[in-house]
């Protein structure tokens, strides 16, 4: 009994072991590409902080006591000569990246009262952010936090951004943008994710499939020209592909309207145009002519579906991460010539038209340059058919 | 009989590199394989001619040479005048080649794929109807047209298979060992189809192991040992007087002593 459990482990182990690709694409590859993504992201996608301007304070009745500790935080503090009505209201516009802090009227004297032992209402210390802007958010989380931790050497003399009957908000950023923001992070990965698992499904088959069975031979046979065939092929699994990425990207647009309770919120259905959906679309669309054409080289390399399968392993922890970047990091620079990178200019691109800051550079950056990518990779594609050693390997 | 070549091999050589996985799997340490060795030969208009040796002595790489599926390293072969290293679509446009390696898509049906494959020679639709008629009926197919061809039998798939791979009437056919893997009942068809074809003028390169076949069809028969063709000529050239199967072992043993040395 026990032996044998251990002979079929050991087959298996020799199976797999033996097995170089494997091995490799299954052990090796995984932790390698990880390891190369984290280091590029840091290196790479970060803007650099130097050259940065510090986040903006805007602070209503100043305290003299609250002074020396807040400026102990790298911000700038305006204290005077700004209209504090204003200044709020606009907060809720789009990416506003300041903070509007504002103490209550002789919060100085409330404080210094504290040393009489005597009894005060407690007063509420108002920061208001734009959660858009990581830069806002940031600041209003460093805030609160020092605020709060010298509040609590003074015995609750005074709350933090309360919760009061008339529910005051203090994040300022509309409910929109918030959606926006949240679906410019969530969406790029999940479409990636649709995508990729349309390609694992239909181009494996397509390509490695038919030499596996022996019917692309039996096409090569006849008069047909190899630019014509890796053509054909790859458009149609494009074509097959978007209509799977497609069918997702509806079903998650009506569905997350729900899962987000939009009609509680009162929020508008329409907060995209149509221009959005459109540049959308068209990314997704040059997004899967890479995708596929790149699958469809490795597919043709090999001569089964599980070899295919297998080689396209990596390929799709890479476009995991890079579909997680939006979500995983809050400053990715938006250089131009970063949108020639492709599936991160994917990825980025269709995080900006969600939340609704395309521009037409990027947009024609990241089409054209996929479309080129793809050209390419099917030129590649016809050198591999025209090749006796891929095609008629033994 | 018209003597006019049609085909002309002209020193055509081949030789396969080996990587590490199939000099493994091959059990040899070599780095390269010389398939087809310096091999010329004709075959006339009107005629089957057979490539006869032994298993890996390159017919096989021959026949793909010649159906321009891969290049020779040297020489030419000229097909009706096309060059299969210049002219390689204008050569495939002209002959029909076939293997039992061909396999034709489970998905679809016989008619689908005759259609098919009828479209990739540019076959105007009234042309395609009546050969799919005359071809259909010859091979018992219309029985069966619309059925899958994953719910075939061997026998029909085998059947399908030889009939798209004519539909566009070609006048050279090469063949891979045609009765290789094939139930006796559908060889016997296909060997008698053979004949017919010969009778109707077109031309039949074949390559095999089995001798009773050579003798059966074969007009002029090649015999290819190592890549090298040793020998020539109609079976009554070659044999002088011998059984074919002798006259190949005296042949064989031969060119074995001779590379010894
Ligand atoms: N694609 C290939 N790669 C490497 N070696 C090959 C390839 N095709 C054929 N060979 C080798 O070339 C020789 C001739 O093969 P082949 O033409 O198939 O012989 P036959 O058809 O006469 O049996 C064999 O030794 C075979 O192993
Ligand atoms: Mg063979």
């Amino acid at each position: 009994m026990k032996s044998n459990i251990g002979t079929i482990i050991k087959k298996e182990c020799s199976r797999f072991f033996g097995d170089k690709t494997m091995f490799f694409t299954n052990v090796i590859m995984p932790g390698f590409l990880i390891y190369i993504i984290y280091s590029l992201m840091g290196d790479f996608f970060m803007k650099s902080d130097v050259d940065e301007e510090p986040t903006i304070v805007y602070v209503e009745n100043m305290s003299e006591t609250m002074r020396p500790i807040l400026e102990t935080l790298p911000y700038k503090y305006v204290t005077s000569d700004f209209n504090a009505t204003s200044i709020k209201s606009d907060l809720s516009k789009k990416e506003q990246n300041y903070v509007f802090l504002a103490f209550p009227a002789q919060f100085d004297s409330i404080i210094n009262a504290y040393s009489s032992d005597s009894v005060h209402a407690s007063s509420n210390v108002s920061i208001f952010y734009n959660s858009t802007s990581d830069k806002s958010k940031e600041a209003y989380y460093l805030l609160s936090e020092t605020l709060n931790h010298w509040e609590e050497g003074v015995c609750n003399l005074f709350n933090i951004n309360e919760i009061t009957k008339e529910n005051l908000r203090y994040d300022m950023a509309s409910d929109e943008d918030v959606i926006r923001n949240y679906f410019g992070e969530l969406i790029p990965l999940l479409m990636l994710m649709m995508v990729f698992s349309g390609c694992m499904a239909i181009v494996p088959a397509s390509i490695a499939g038919e030499k596996e069975r022996g019917t692309l031979a039996t096409l090569l046979v006849t008069p047909l020209k190899r630019s014509e065939l890796a053509l054909g092929k790859v458009l149609s699994v494009t074509l097959f592909t978007m209509l799977s990425g497609l069918s997702c990207f509806v079903g998650m647009m009506l569905s997350l309207p729900k899962l987000i309770h939009a009609d509680e919120l009162g929020l508008s259905t329409s907060m995209y145009q149509t221009s959005d959906y459109v540049a959308l679309l068209l990314i997704i669309l040059s997004t899967v002519l890479v995708i596929t054409s790149l699958s469809s080289i490795l597919s043709a390399k090999v001569t089964s579906v599980k070899a295919a399968s297998s080689l396209m392993v990596p390929l799709m922890v890479i476009c995991l991460f890079v579909g997680m970047l939006p979500m995983m990091m809050s400053d990715i620079s938006n250089a131009p010539y970063l949108f020639l990178i492709p599936v991160f200019n994917s990825v980025q691109s269709m995080a900006m038209a969600l939340e609704q800051e395309m521009t037409a550079t990027i947009l024609l950056i990241t089409l054209i340059s996929n479309c080129l990518y793809a050209l390419g990779l099917v030129w590649v594609l016809t050198k591999m058919f025209n090749s006796e050693k891929v095609m008629f390997s033994k | 009989m018209n003597t006019n070549p049609i085909i002309r091999v002209e020193n055509v050589s081949k030789t396969f590199q080996l990587s590490r996985k199939q000099q493994k799997s091959e059990g040899t340490t070599r780095k390269e394989i010389v398939a087809v060795n310096d091999l010329s030969f004709t075959a006339n208009q009107g005629e089957i001619f057979g490539l006869l040796g032994p298993n890996g002595a390159g017919k096989t790489t021959t026949l793909r040479m010649l159906a321009t599926l891969i290049a020779p390293d040297h020489g030419d072969a000229f097909i009706d005048g096309l060059s299969i290293v210049s002219q390689p679509a204008q050569v495939r446009a002209k002959i029909g080649f076939l293997t039992s390696e061909l396999k034709l898509e489970d998905f679809f049906t016989p008619n689908y794929l005759f259609d098919f494959f009828s479209h990739l020679y540019n076959i105007d639709n009234e042309t395609i109807e009546t050969r799919k008629k005359a071809l259909f009926e010859r091979f018992g197919i219309q029985k069966f047209a619309h059925v899958k061809v994953a719910n075939l039998s061997t026998g029909m798939k085998q059947k399908t298979s030889l009939v798209v791979s004519l539909v566009h009437d070609p006048d050279i056919i090469i063949f891979d060992e045609p009765t290789n893997g094939l139930d006796v009942l559908t060889a016997r068809t296909v060997t008698d189809y053979l004949c017919e074809l010969r009778d109707a003028g077109k031309t039949i390169i074949l390559s095999t192991h089995i001798f009773s076949l050579v003798e059966k069809l074969c007009d002029r028969v090649g015999i290819i040992i190592n890549g090298k063709m040793t020998h020539c000529g109609t079976i009554a050239e070659i044999c002088d007087g011998q059984s074919l199967e002798d006259r190949f072992f005296t042949i064989y043993q031969d060119v074995m002593e001779r590379s010894a040395q």
